[in-house]
């Protein structure tokens, strides 16, 4: 799920956003803030994470990226500057959530009940996580192939200067996937705090994560981000069976090889 | 011309230089500890930039790889320390920098644009957590003692490499090499078919460049005495070159070095007080930079000049 947002991101917009795991974070912070504050079921904030988060990309893409996309000469000069830009957005929201709330991590306890499935015990909470992952990416899916809007997404990546011929609003599509791909990250992070212990700075390895899962299946292909988080998925299973201390290495190592031998990925164009 | 007019007049610039190398010098007999530590700590930037600048300025190939080899360096020292002496550490720290950065370069500069940037990133970030697992296996610790030197040479040797690698940046900037590589940055495959060996050309240069950070990495461990793989290859390095790089503008030589210099100096002031107010304000300026100079402040300095035709056209100007 978070993948699939970076992909969108990237793919769409053409900006590789390496701040994605800080809107994980902030969305993550969200639902904290409103459950031990307020008491808000963390499910409900979903529905606040998700706007807020969204908006967040949106207008940062009108205002910054779009900038840069004028003022770059080729898209990859675009792409190099957007990216360092976003290393800049790691900063600055980083930051700024290490001084609203702190730098210790934080966590709470919602549906850290044991449940009994097929003869195993997981924690209801994962489960719930998991449940609800699967739907926002079914969703998801289903917008972007079945709606009006999912299929000017499709074009504007296909090709931005046909799609603006044919009448769509490149721009707006583009900033809409950015704010899209910022949305699925804030409702990530409103799940992972269900289950996991969150800090300010906890954005960098996500977004690693999400980047070698992409670049697995193919930079900009959405289904190929599916199939690179399963492969990945597969992979650390592996590895963490045989050498647990080695996960992340082998993580490295796939991702090294994969941009050698073919750095447009599995499903890459 | 306008980017080569400095260079080839003889005068200011290289008096200017020379001046302020004249002060630094004797700098240690009169100024306090803290000045000579703070010097020091803005020399090490400066080389980083410098030699960031060395390889990534021209080609523009944003390499975020500078944590590793300065990594290499710190843990060359740890390692060998209490064997070799201070030169002979600091001449195989730069080497094995200098190996790396050859291996890599030559698996890896093929790759374009985002995708090196990526790689590279990679790289430290696998050197990091494969030298944890490897520490905790096998020699059963997480961190190394580094023998320590005193402020004084630490100060002089960094002095000695800043030169260096500001006089390599100088001459490699005005040899044919320089133009080489910069024909590299405005079309790679142009650049190939005149005859220039475009990868050995790349993968010396961005070797070359590594070899400063590792020297300096080797110097700077000395201070800290106490590393581990977080500490030694910290990802900060490898952004800090590119923000001060960018900042202060990679056309001109000076323009690294006045980036370095201002951030060294606003770390300094802010971050004991403030460490996140720091980074916030890094992040902004590096934002900001990017939107409203993305040519440094070296090149608003330098637009006064002439306006300059843009991006692919700028060989006709040079």
């Amino acid at each position: 799920m978070i993948a699939v947002g970076l992909s969108l991101q990237y793919g769409v917009a053409r900006v590789l956003n390496v701040s994605h795991g800080e809107f994980i974070m902030l969305g993550a912070f969200l639902t904290w803030t409103m459950f031990t504050l307020v008491g808000i079921n963390p499910l409900v904030s979903l529905v606040v994470c998700g706007p807020v988060t969204f908006a967040l990309g949106f207008v940062l893409y009108r205002t910054v990226y779009r900038r840069i996309r004028s003022a770059s000469e080729s898209p990859e000069i675009f792409e190099g500057n957007s990216m360092l830009a976003s290393f800049g957005f790691i900063f600055i929201m980083q930051n700024l959530a290490i001084l609203i709330w702190g730098a210790s991590s934080r966590g709470y306890s919602y549906l850290a009940v044991p449940v009994k499935l097929a003869g195993a015990e997981f924690a209801a909470n994962r489960l719930v996580m998991l449940f609800f992952a699967v739907m926002i990416c079914l969703v998801f899916y289903l917008f972007l192939t079945r709606t009006r809007t999912g299929k000017a997404i499709r074009a504007a990546a296909l090709d931005p200067a046909a799609a603006g011929i044919m009448g769509i609003e490149v721009n707006r599509v583009l900033a809409l996937c950015f704010g899209l791909g910022a949305l699925m990250a804030g409702l990530a992070g409103s799940l992972l705090s269900m289950s996991y212990m969150i800090q300010p700075t906890m954005g960098f390895e996500y977004t690693i994560i999400a980047i070698i899962v992409v670049v697995i299946g193919g930079l900009g292909s959405i289904q190929g981000s599916f199939i690179g988080g399963f492969i990945l998925g597969i992979i650390g299973t592996i590895v963490t069976y045989i050498e647990p201390g080695l996960s992340l290495v082998a993580y490295y190592l796939i991702f090294m090889l994969l941009l050698l031998v073919k750095p447009s990925g599995i499903l890459g164009r | 011309m306008s980017t080569r007019k400095g260079f080839s007049r003889p005068g200011s610039a290289q008096i200017a230089l020379f001046l302020i190398l004249m002060v630094l010098l004797p700098l240690p007999l009169y100024a306090s500890k803290y000045t000579v530590v703070l010097l020091g700590n803005i020399f090490m930037y400066i080389v980083i930039t410098v030699s960031w600048t060395i390889f990534s300025g021209p080609t523009r190939y944003i390499s975020l790889a500078p944590a590793a080899f300065f990594g290499v360096g710190v843990y060359t020292a740890a390692g060998l320390g209490h064997v070799l002496s201070l030169p002979a550490i600091i001449i195989t720290g730069g080497l094995l920098s200098f190996c790396l950065a050859v291996l890599v370069g030559g698996i890896t500069l093929r790759l374009k644009g985002i995708y090196f940037a990526m790689f590279t990133l990679g790289l430290v970030e696998l050197i990091v957590t494969f030298l944890r697992w490897w520490e905790v296996n096998f020699s059963g610790t997480v961190g190394r003692l580094v023998v320590s030197v005193d402020n004084t040479t630490v100060y002089y040797v960094m002095l000695f490499i800043l030169v260096l690698s500001i006089l390599t940046a100088h001459l490699l900037g005005r040899s044919k090499y320089g133009l080489a590589l910069r024909s590299i940055g405005e079309c790679e495959e142009a650049a190939s078919h005149t005859g220039i060996n475009t990868t050995l050309l790349k993968i010396v240069t961005f070797a070359v460049s590594a070899s400063f950070m590792g020297a300096t990495g080797v110097i700077m461990a000395t201070r800290w005495t106490y590393i581990d793989p977080r500490i030694a290859f910290d990802l900060d390095l490898s952004f800090m070159p590119v923000v001060m790089a960018i900042i202060g503008g990679m056309n001109q030589l000076y323009g690294p070095i006045l980036g370095a210099v201002f951030f060294t100096y606003l770390e300094e002031l802010l971050i004991t007080r403030f460490p996140y107010y720091y980074m916030l304000i890094f992040g902004i300026i590096l934002v900001v930079a990017i939107l409203y100079l993305p040519r440094g402040v070296g090149g608003l300095m330098q637009m006064r000049q002439a306006k300059r035709p843009e991006g692919k056209h700028a060989h006709t100007s040079n």
